[in-house]
């Protein structure tokens, strides 16, 4: 069979597949983004349909993937760990009722965060709902796990998590393409209102039920951790999961120690294995558990003297690097010395938006023309704006609009010298939570600037297209939902529509909303930034194209530097003046107007229809 | 045979392009391979780091001094990575200047090419003719040959011809 070095992400994609999956829903979100992705691009070689989306949010993903299980096909939804947050009122519940085709929940966690707002562990909320959950150590056993876990689901009817962190995710390994089940199924929804309505009269005996399937689960051989070192009999043993085990091997095997200790790696870390919880409290006096991110085996274990993250032998908080775990084990086994010294982290540059970015001239038009304005913002790529003071609070998906109306309210009710309140959100974003906040804002008399930032696309994540566009997951076409339509049919009675490239227009735009949003009859303003991702080559080829320099009238005063921040203007400590980096620069002009002197030049170079 | 290389550089400087081509590599040799990558909000010109491990490994990330060979896109990662790289280990850097490291311009040789798209691939061939990798340049040619987009295959060729030319 052919081997093919896969994502971790691309793996899992394609172990859905594989498994005879026929829905796979999803939003996009580091670490999760290319699962969907994968699944698009293998699905081609099952014979059965396989149906692929981008969901507009997490919580609508796993719906429907609920209602496509609900005719005994097999369903997936795949999301990071802060959009299981979105998706908890289906998840906690579809454990009570269960699934008839397989269910399982590919949630990506992000110890560390690299690119997320918490670090939250998932298999904790799995064990809060009372669902099993997988946590795989590698791209190909996370393929593996994927089958394991339909298996799982479609025996006792319950959803079941694969819970991979970004050091699957990312990864990459030589993965065997195995060939496509083809299940053949038709859809078959049987009718039970005791149990697709379930009213509370049946829901005591729902959760006995899922309880009983837990117990069950708990008991089985299959599940039972394997012991991947030592001799069984060692006077030590590590208890561990996911990528946090293939570290804690790789460093016993570097300290020579794989004979001394008994590692044991659990596959399905909740329910733990019941007799194995016995076996391991009976047979050994020292346990270290090491595991990421919240203590989910540990707490099992039910033993006080086992050492972890409660014991704080292992650190309660990031992720586990082999450093870290080197050190953890090194304390544990009594092994002398030798620890790499702790050198000092190196900060490296920090993240800033592409030169050219569209989202930094808005941001440079909203912070100069209300210097004390207040900005609430939430996530994706603008998030950086905060580097140049674009940005006051970002919290999670679509929270800015309610929080920007929550400041309104606060403020107005001590007078109404109110504050300028612009709150900036993206287009995907803004389909993602974005509506409910704004219908509810528009309701409740809040007064504030809405720009949505509409760049055509899901930027942070890879450029996934949002129902604006028009496209699906799969290239073909959908039938396209309009933001302006939707921000109409909010209640909102300014609407306005600007490219941010223009400073000028731009300004004039915010100030003509501000006085709206001031006047008897005010409310919420919108406008609507528009102007696409630079990202998107078609778009960078289809705009104007200058030449930009900076004249020696610059006077090193730096405006541009702090206020504008593009990585292509870079100030020369020794000259003390800016120069354009002509490598990187995309040759938009937009600094042209953030120059006090006028020192930034541009001339038209090409491009533009 | 067992390797560890780590990809230092800026994110839109191609260190995930490189990860490919030696997970790739990796694959073509027969090796078992497992990277690591950075994504996300990271790569919006920050800094980033990739690790590649060839051979029989379980974790795919590199503890600090374990590292037999680092490729360094810019010299800044020296002092933020340069600690993965151990003791005897290879830094291949590309700099117009000189330090603790085999070093190449390999941003004005890109540039000579016409596309400061090929400074990763420069720098990759610079590696391959300075014996830091496990693959020779067939293994590596045949790869590029794969994995790049139809429109960019010869000036990656080209980049990597360059980097394997220079001699020091």
């Amino acid at each position: 069979m052919e081997k093919k070095i896969l994502m971790g992400n691309e793996a899992i994609g394609r172990g859905l597949v594989e498994a005879g999956c026929t829905l796979i829903s999803s939003y996009p979100g580091t670490p999760a983004s290319e699962i969907l992705e994968s699944a698009v691009t293998f699905a081609g070689e099952a014979e059965d349909t396989v149906r692929t989306e981008w969901s507009i949010n997490e919580k609508v993903a796993y719906e429907i993937a609920l209602g496509h299980s609900y005719t005994g096909k097999r369903s997936a939804v795949a999301m990071k760990q802060v959009g299981l947050n979105v998706a908890s009122d289906p998840f906690t519940r579809s454990a009570y009722l269960g699934v008839t085709g397989g269910l399982v929940v590919v949630v990506a966690d992000d110890p560390g965060p690299h690119s997320s707002q918490t670090e939250q562990d998932s298999r904790a909320f799995a064990q809060f709902a009372r669902i099993p959950v997988f946590d795989p150590s590698n791209p190909a056993e996370a393929k593996e796990m994927v089958k394991r876990a339909f298996e799982l689901s479609e025996r006792y009817e319950i959803p079941v998590m694969l819970r991979p962190t970004t050091r699957v995710c990312h990864a990459r390994q030589g993965v065997t393409l195995e060939s496509v089940h083809n299940l053949g199924r038709t859809a078959r929804f049987k009718k039970d209102s005791s149990r697709w309505v379930a009213t509370p009269q049946f829901l005591t005996g729902l959760h006995r039920g899922l309880n009983d399937k837990i117990d069950e689960i708990a008991r089985l051989p299959e599940m039972y951790p394997s012991r991947i070192s030592g001799s069984g009999s060692a006077a030590r043993c590590i208890v561990s999961s996911g990528v946090a085990c293939a570290n804690v091997y790789e460093i016993l095997e570097d300290l020579g120690l794989l004979e001394e200790v008994d590692l044991f790696k659990v596959d399905l870390p909740y329910p733990l294995n019941v007799d194995f919880i016995e076996a391991i409290n009976a047979g050994y006096d020292h346990i270290l558990v090491v595991e990421e991110t919240y203590p989910v085996i540990e707490t099992q274990l039910m033993n006080c003297a086992a050492r972890g993250r409660i014991s704080k032998d292992v650190p309660d908080y990031g992720e586990l690097t082999p450093e870290v775990i080197e050190k953890v084990l090194k304390t544990f086994l009594n092994v002398a010395g030798g620890t790499e010294e702790d050198v000092k982290e190196v900060k490296g540059v920090r993240p800033s938006l592409c030169p050219g970015c569209p989202h930094r001239a808005a941001f440079y038009a909203i912070s100069t023309t209300f210097p004390k304005g207040i900005f609430p913002s939430d996530i994706g790529c603008y998030t950086l704006g905060m580097n140049f003071g674009g940005v006051d609070t970002c919290h999670c998906m679509g929270a800015c609009i309610s929080q920007g109306a929550g400041l309104y309210h606060a403020y107005a009710a001590d007078g109404s010298d109110y504050p300028t309140i612009v709150v900036t959100i993206g287009d995907s974003t803004f389909f993602h939570a974005g509506i409910p906040g704004l219908i509810n804002a528009v309701f409740t008399g809040a007064r504030f600037i809405l720009v949505i930032l509409d760049n055509a696309t899901t930027a942070m994540t890879g450029n996934q297209p949002t129902p604006q566009v028009g496209v699906m997951a799969d290239g073909t076409p959908g039938n396209a939902v309009y933001i302006p339509d939707l921000v109409r049919a909010s209640g909102v009675r300014f609407l306005e529509e600007r490219d941010p490239y223009d400073i000028d227009t731009f300004t004039s735009c915010l100030r003509e909303a501000d006085r709206f949003c001031r006047s008897d009859e005010g409310g919420v303003a919108v406008i609507i930034s528009k102007h696409p991702c630079i990202m998107d080559r078609k778009a960078l080829e289809g705009q104007k194209r200058y030449r930009v320099e900076v004249t020696d009238e610059c006077t090193g005063c730096r405006i541009c530097i702090k206020r504008f921040e593009c990585p292509s203007l870079i100030f020369d400590e020794e000259a003390g003046k800016v120069f354009v980096d002509q490598n990187s620069c995309i040759g938009c002009g937009v600094c042209e107007a953030v120059c006090p002197v006028g020192a930034i030049v541009v001339q038209e170079t090409g491009g533009g229809a | 045979m067992k390797q560890q290389i780590v990809v230092s550089g800026r994110g839109g400087q191609g260190v995930l392009f490189v990860t490919r081509l030696l997970a790739e590599a990796g694959l073509e040799v027969g090796a078992d391979v497992l990277t690591s990558e950075t994504h996300g909000m990271a790569m919006r010109g920050g800094t980033v780091i990739s690790h590649i491990k060839i051979g029989n490994f379980r974790s795919p990330l590199i503890r600090k001094g374990r590292a037999d060979t680092g490729l360094f896109l810019t010299d800044a990662n020296i002092p933020i990575h340069g600690a993965y790289v151990r003791a005897g280990g290879m830094r291949i850097v590309n700099s117009g200047g000189q330090g603790e490291y085999a070093g190449i311009d390999a941003t004005a040789c890109a540039k000579e090419l016409g596309s400061l798209l090929a400074t990763n691939l420069v720098l990759l061939g610079f590696a391959v003719r300075q014996g830091a990798l496990f693959c020779d340049e067939t293994v590596m040619c045949r790869v590029i040959k794969q994995a790049s987009r139809p429109s960019q295959v010869e000036l990656n060729l080209r980049g990597f011809e360059k980097g394997l030319a220079v001699t020091t």
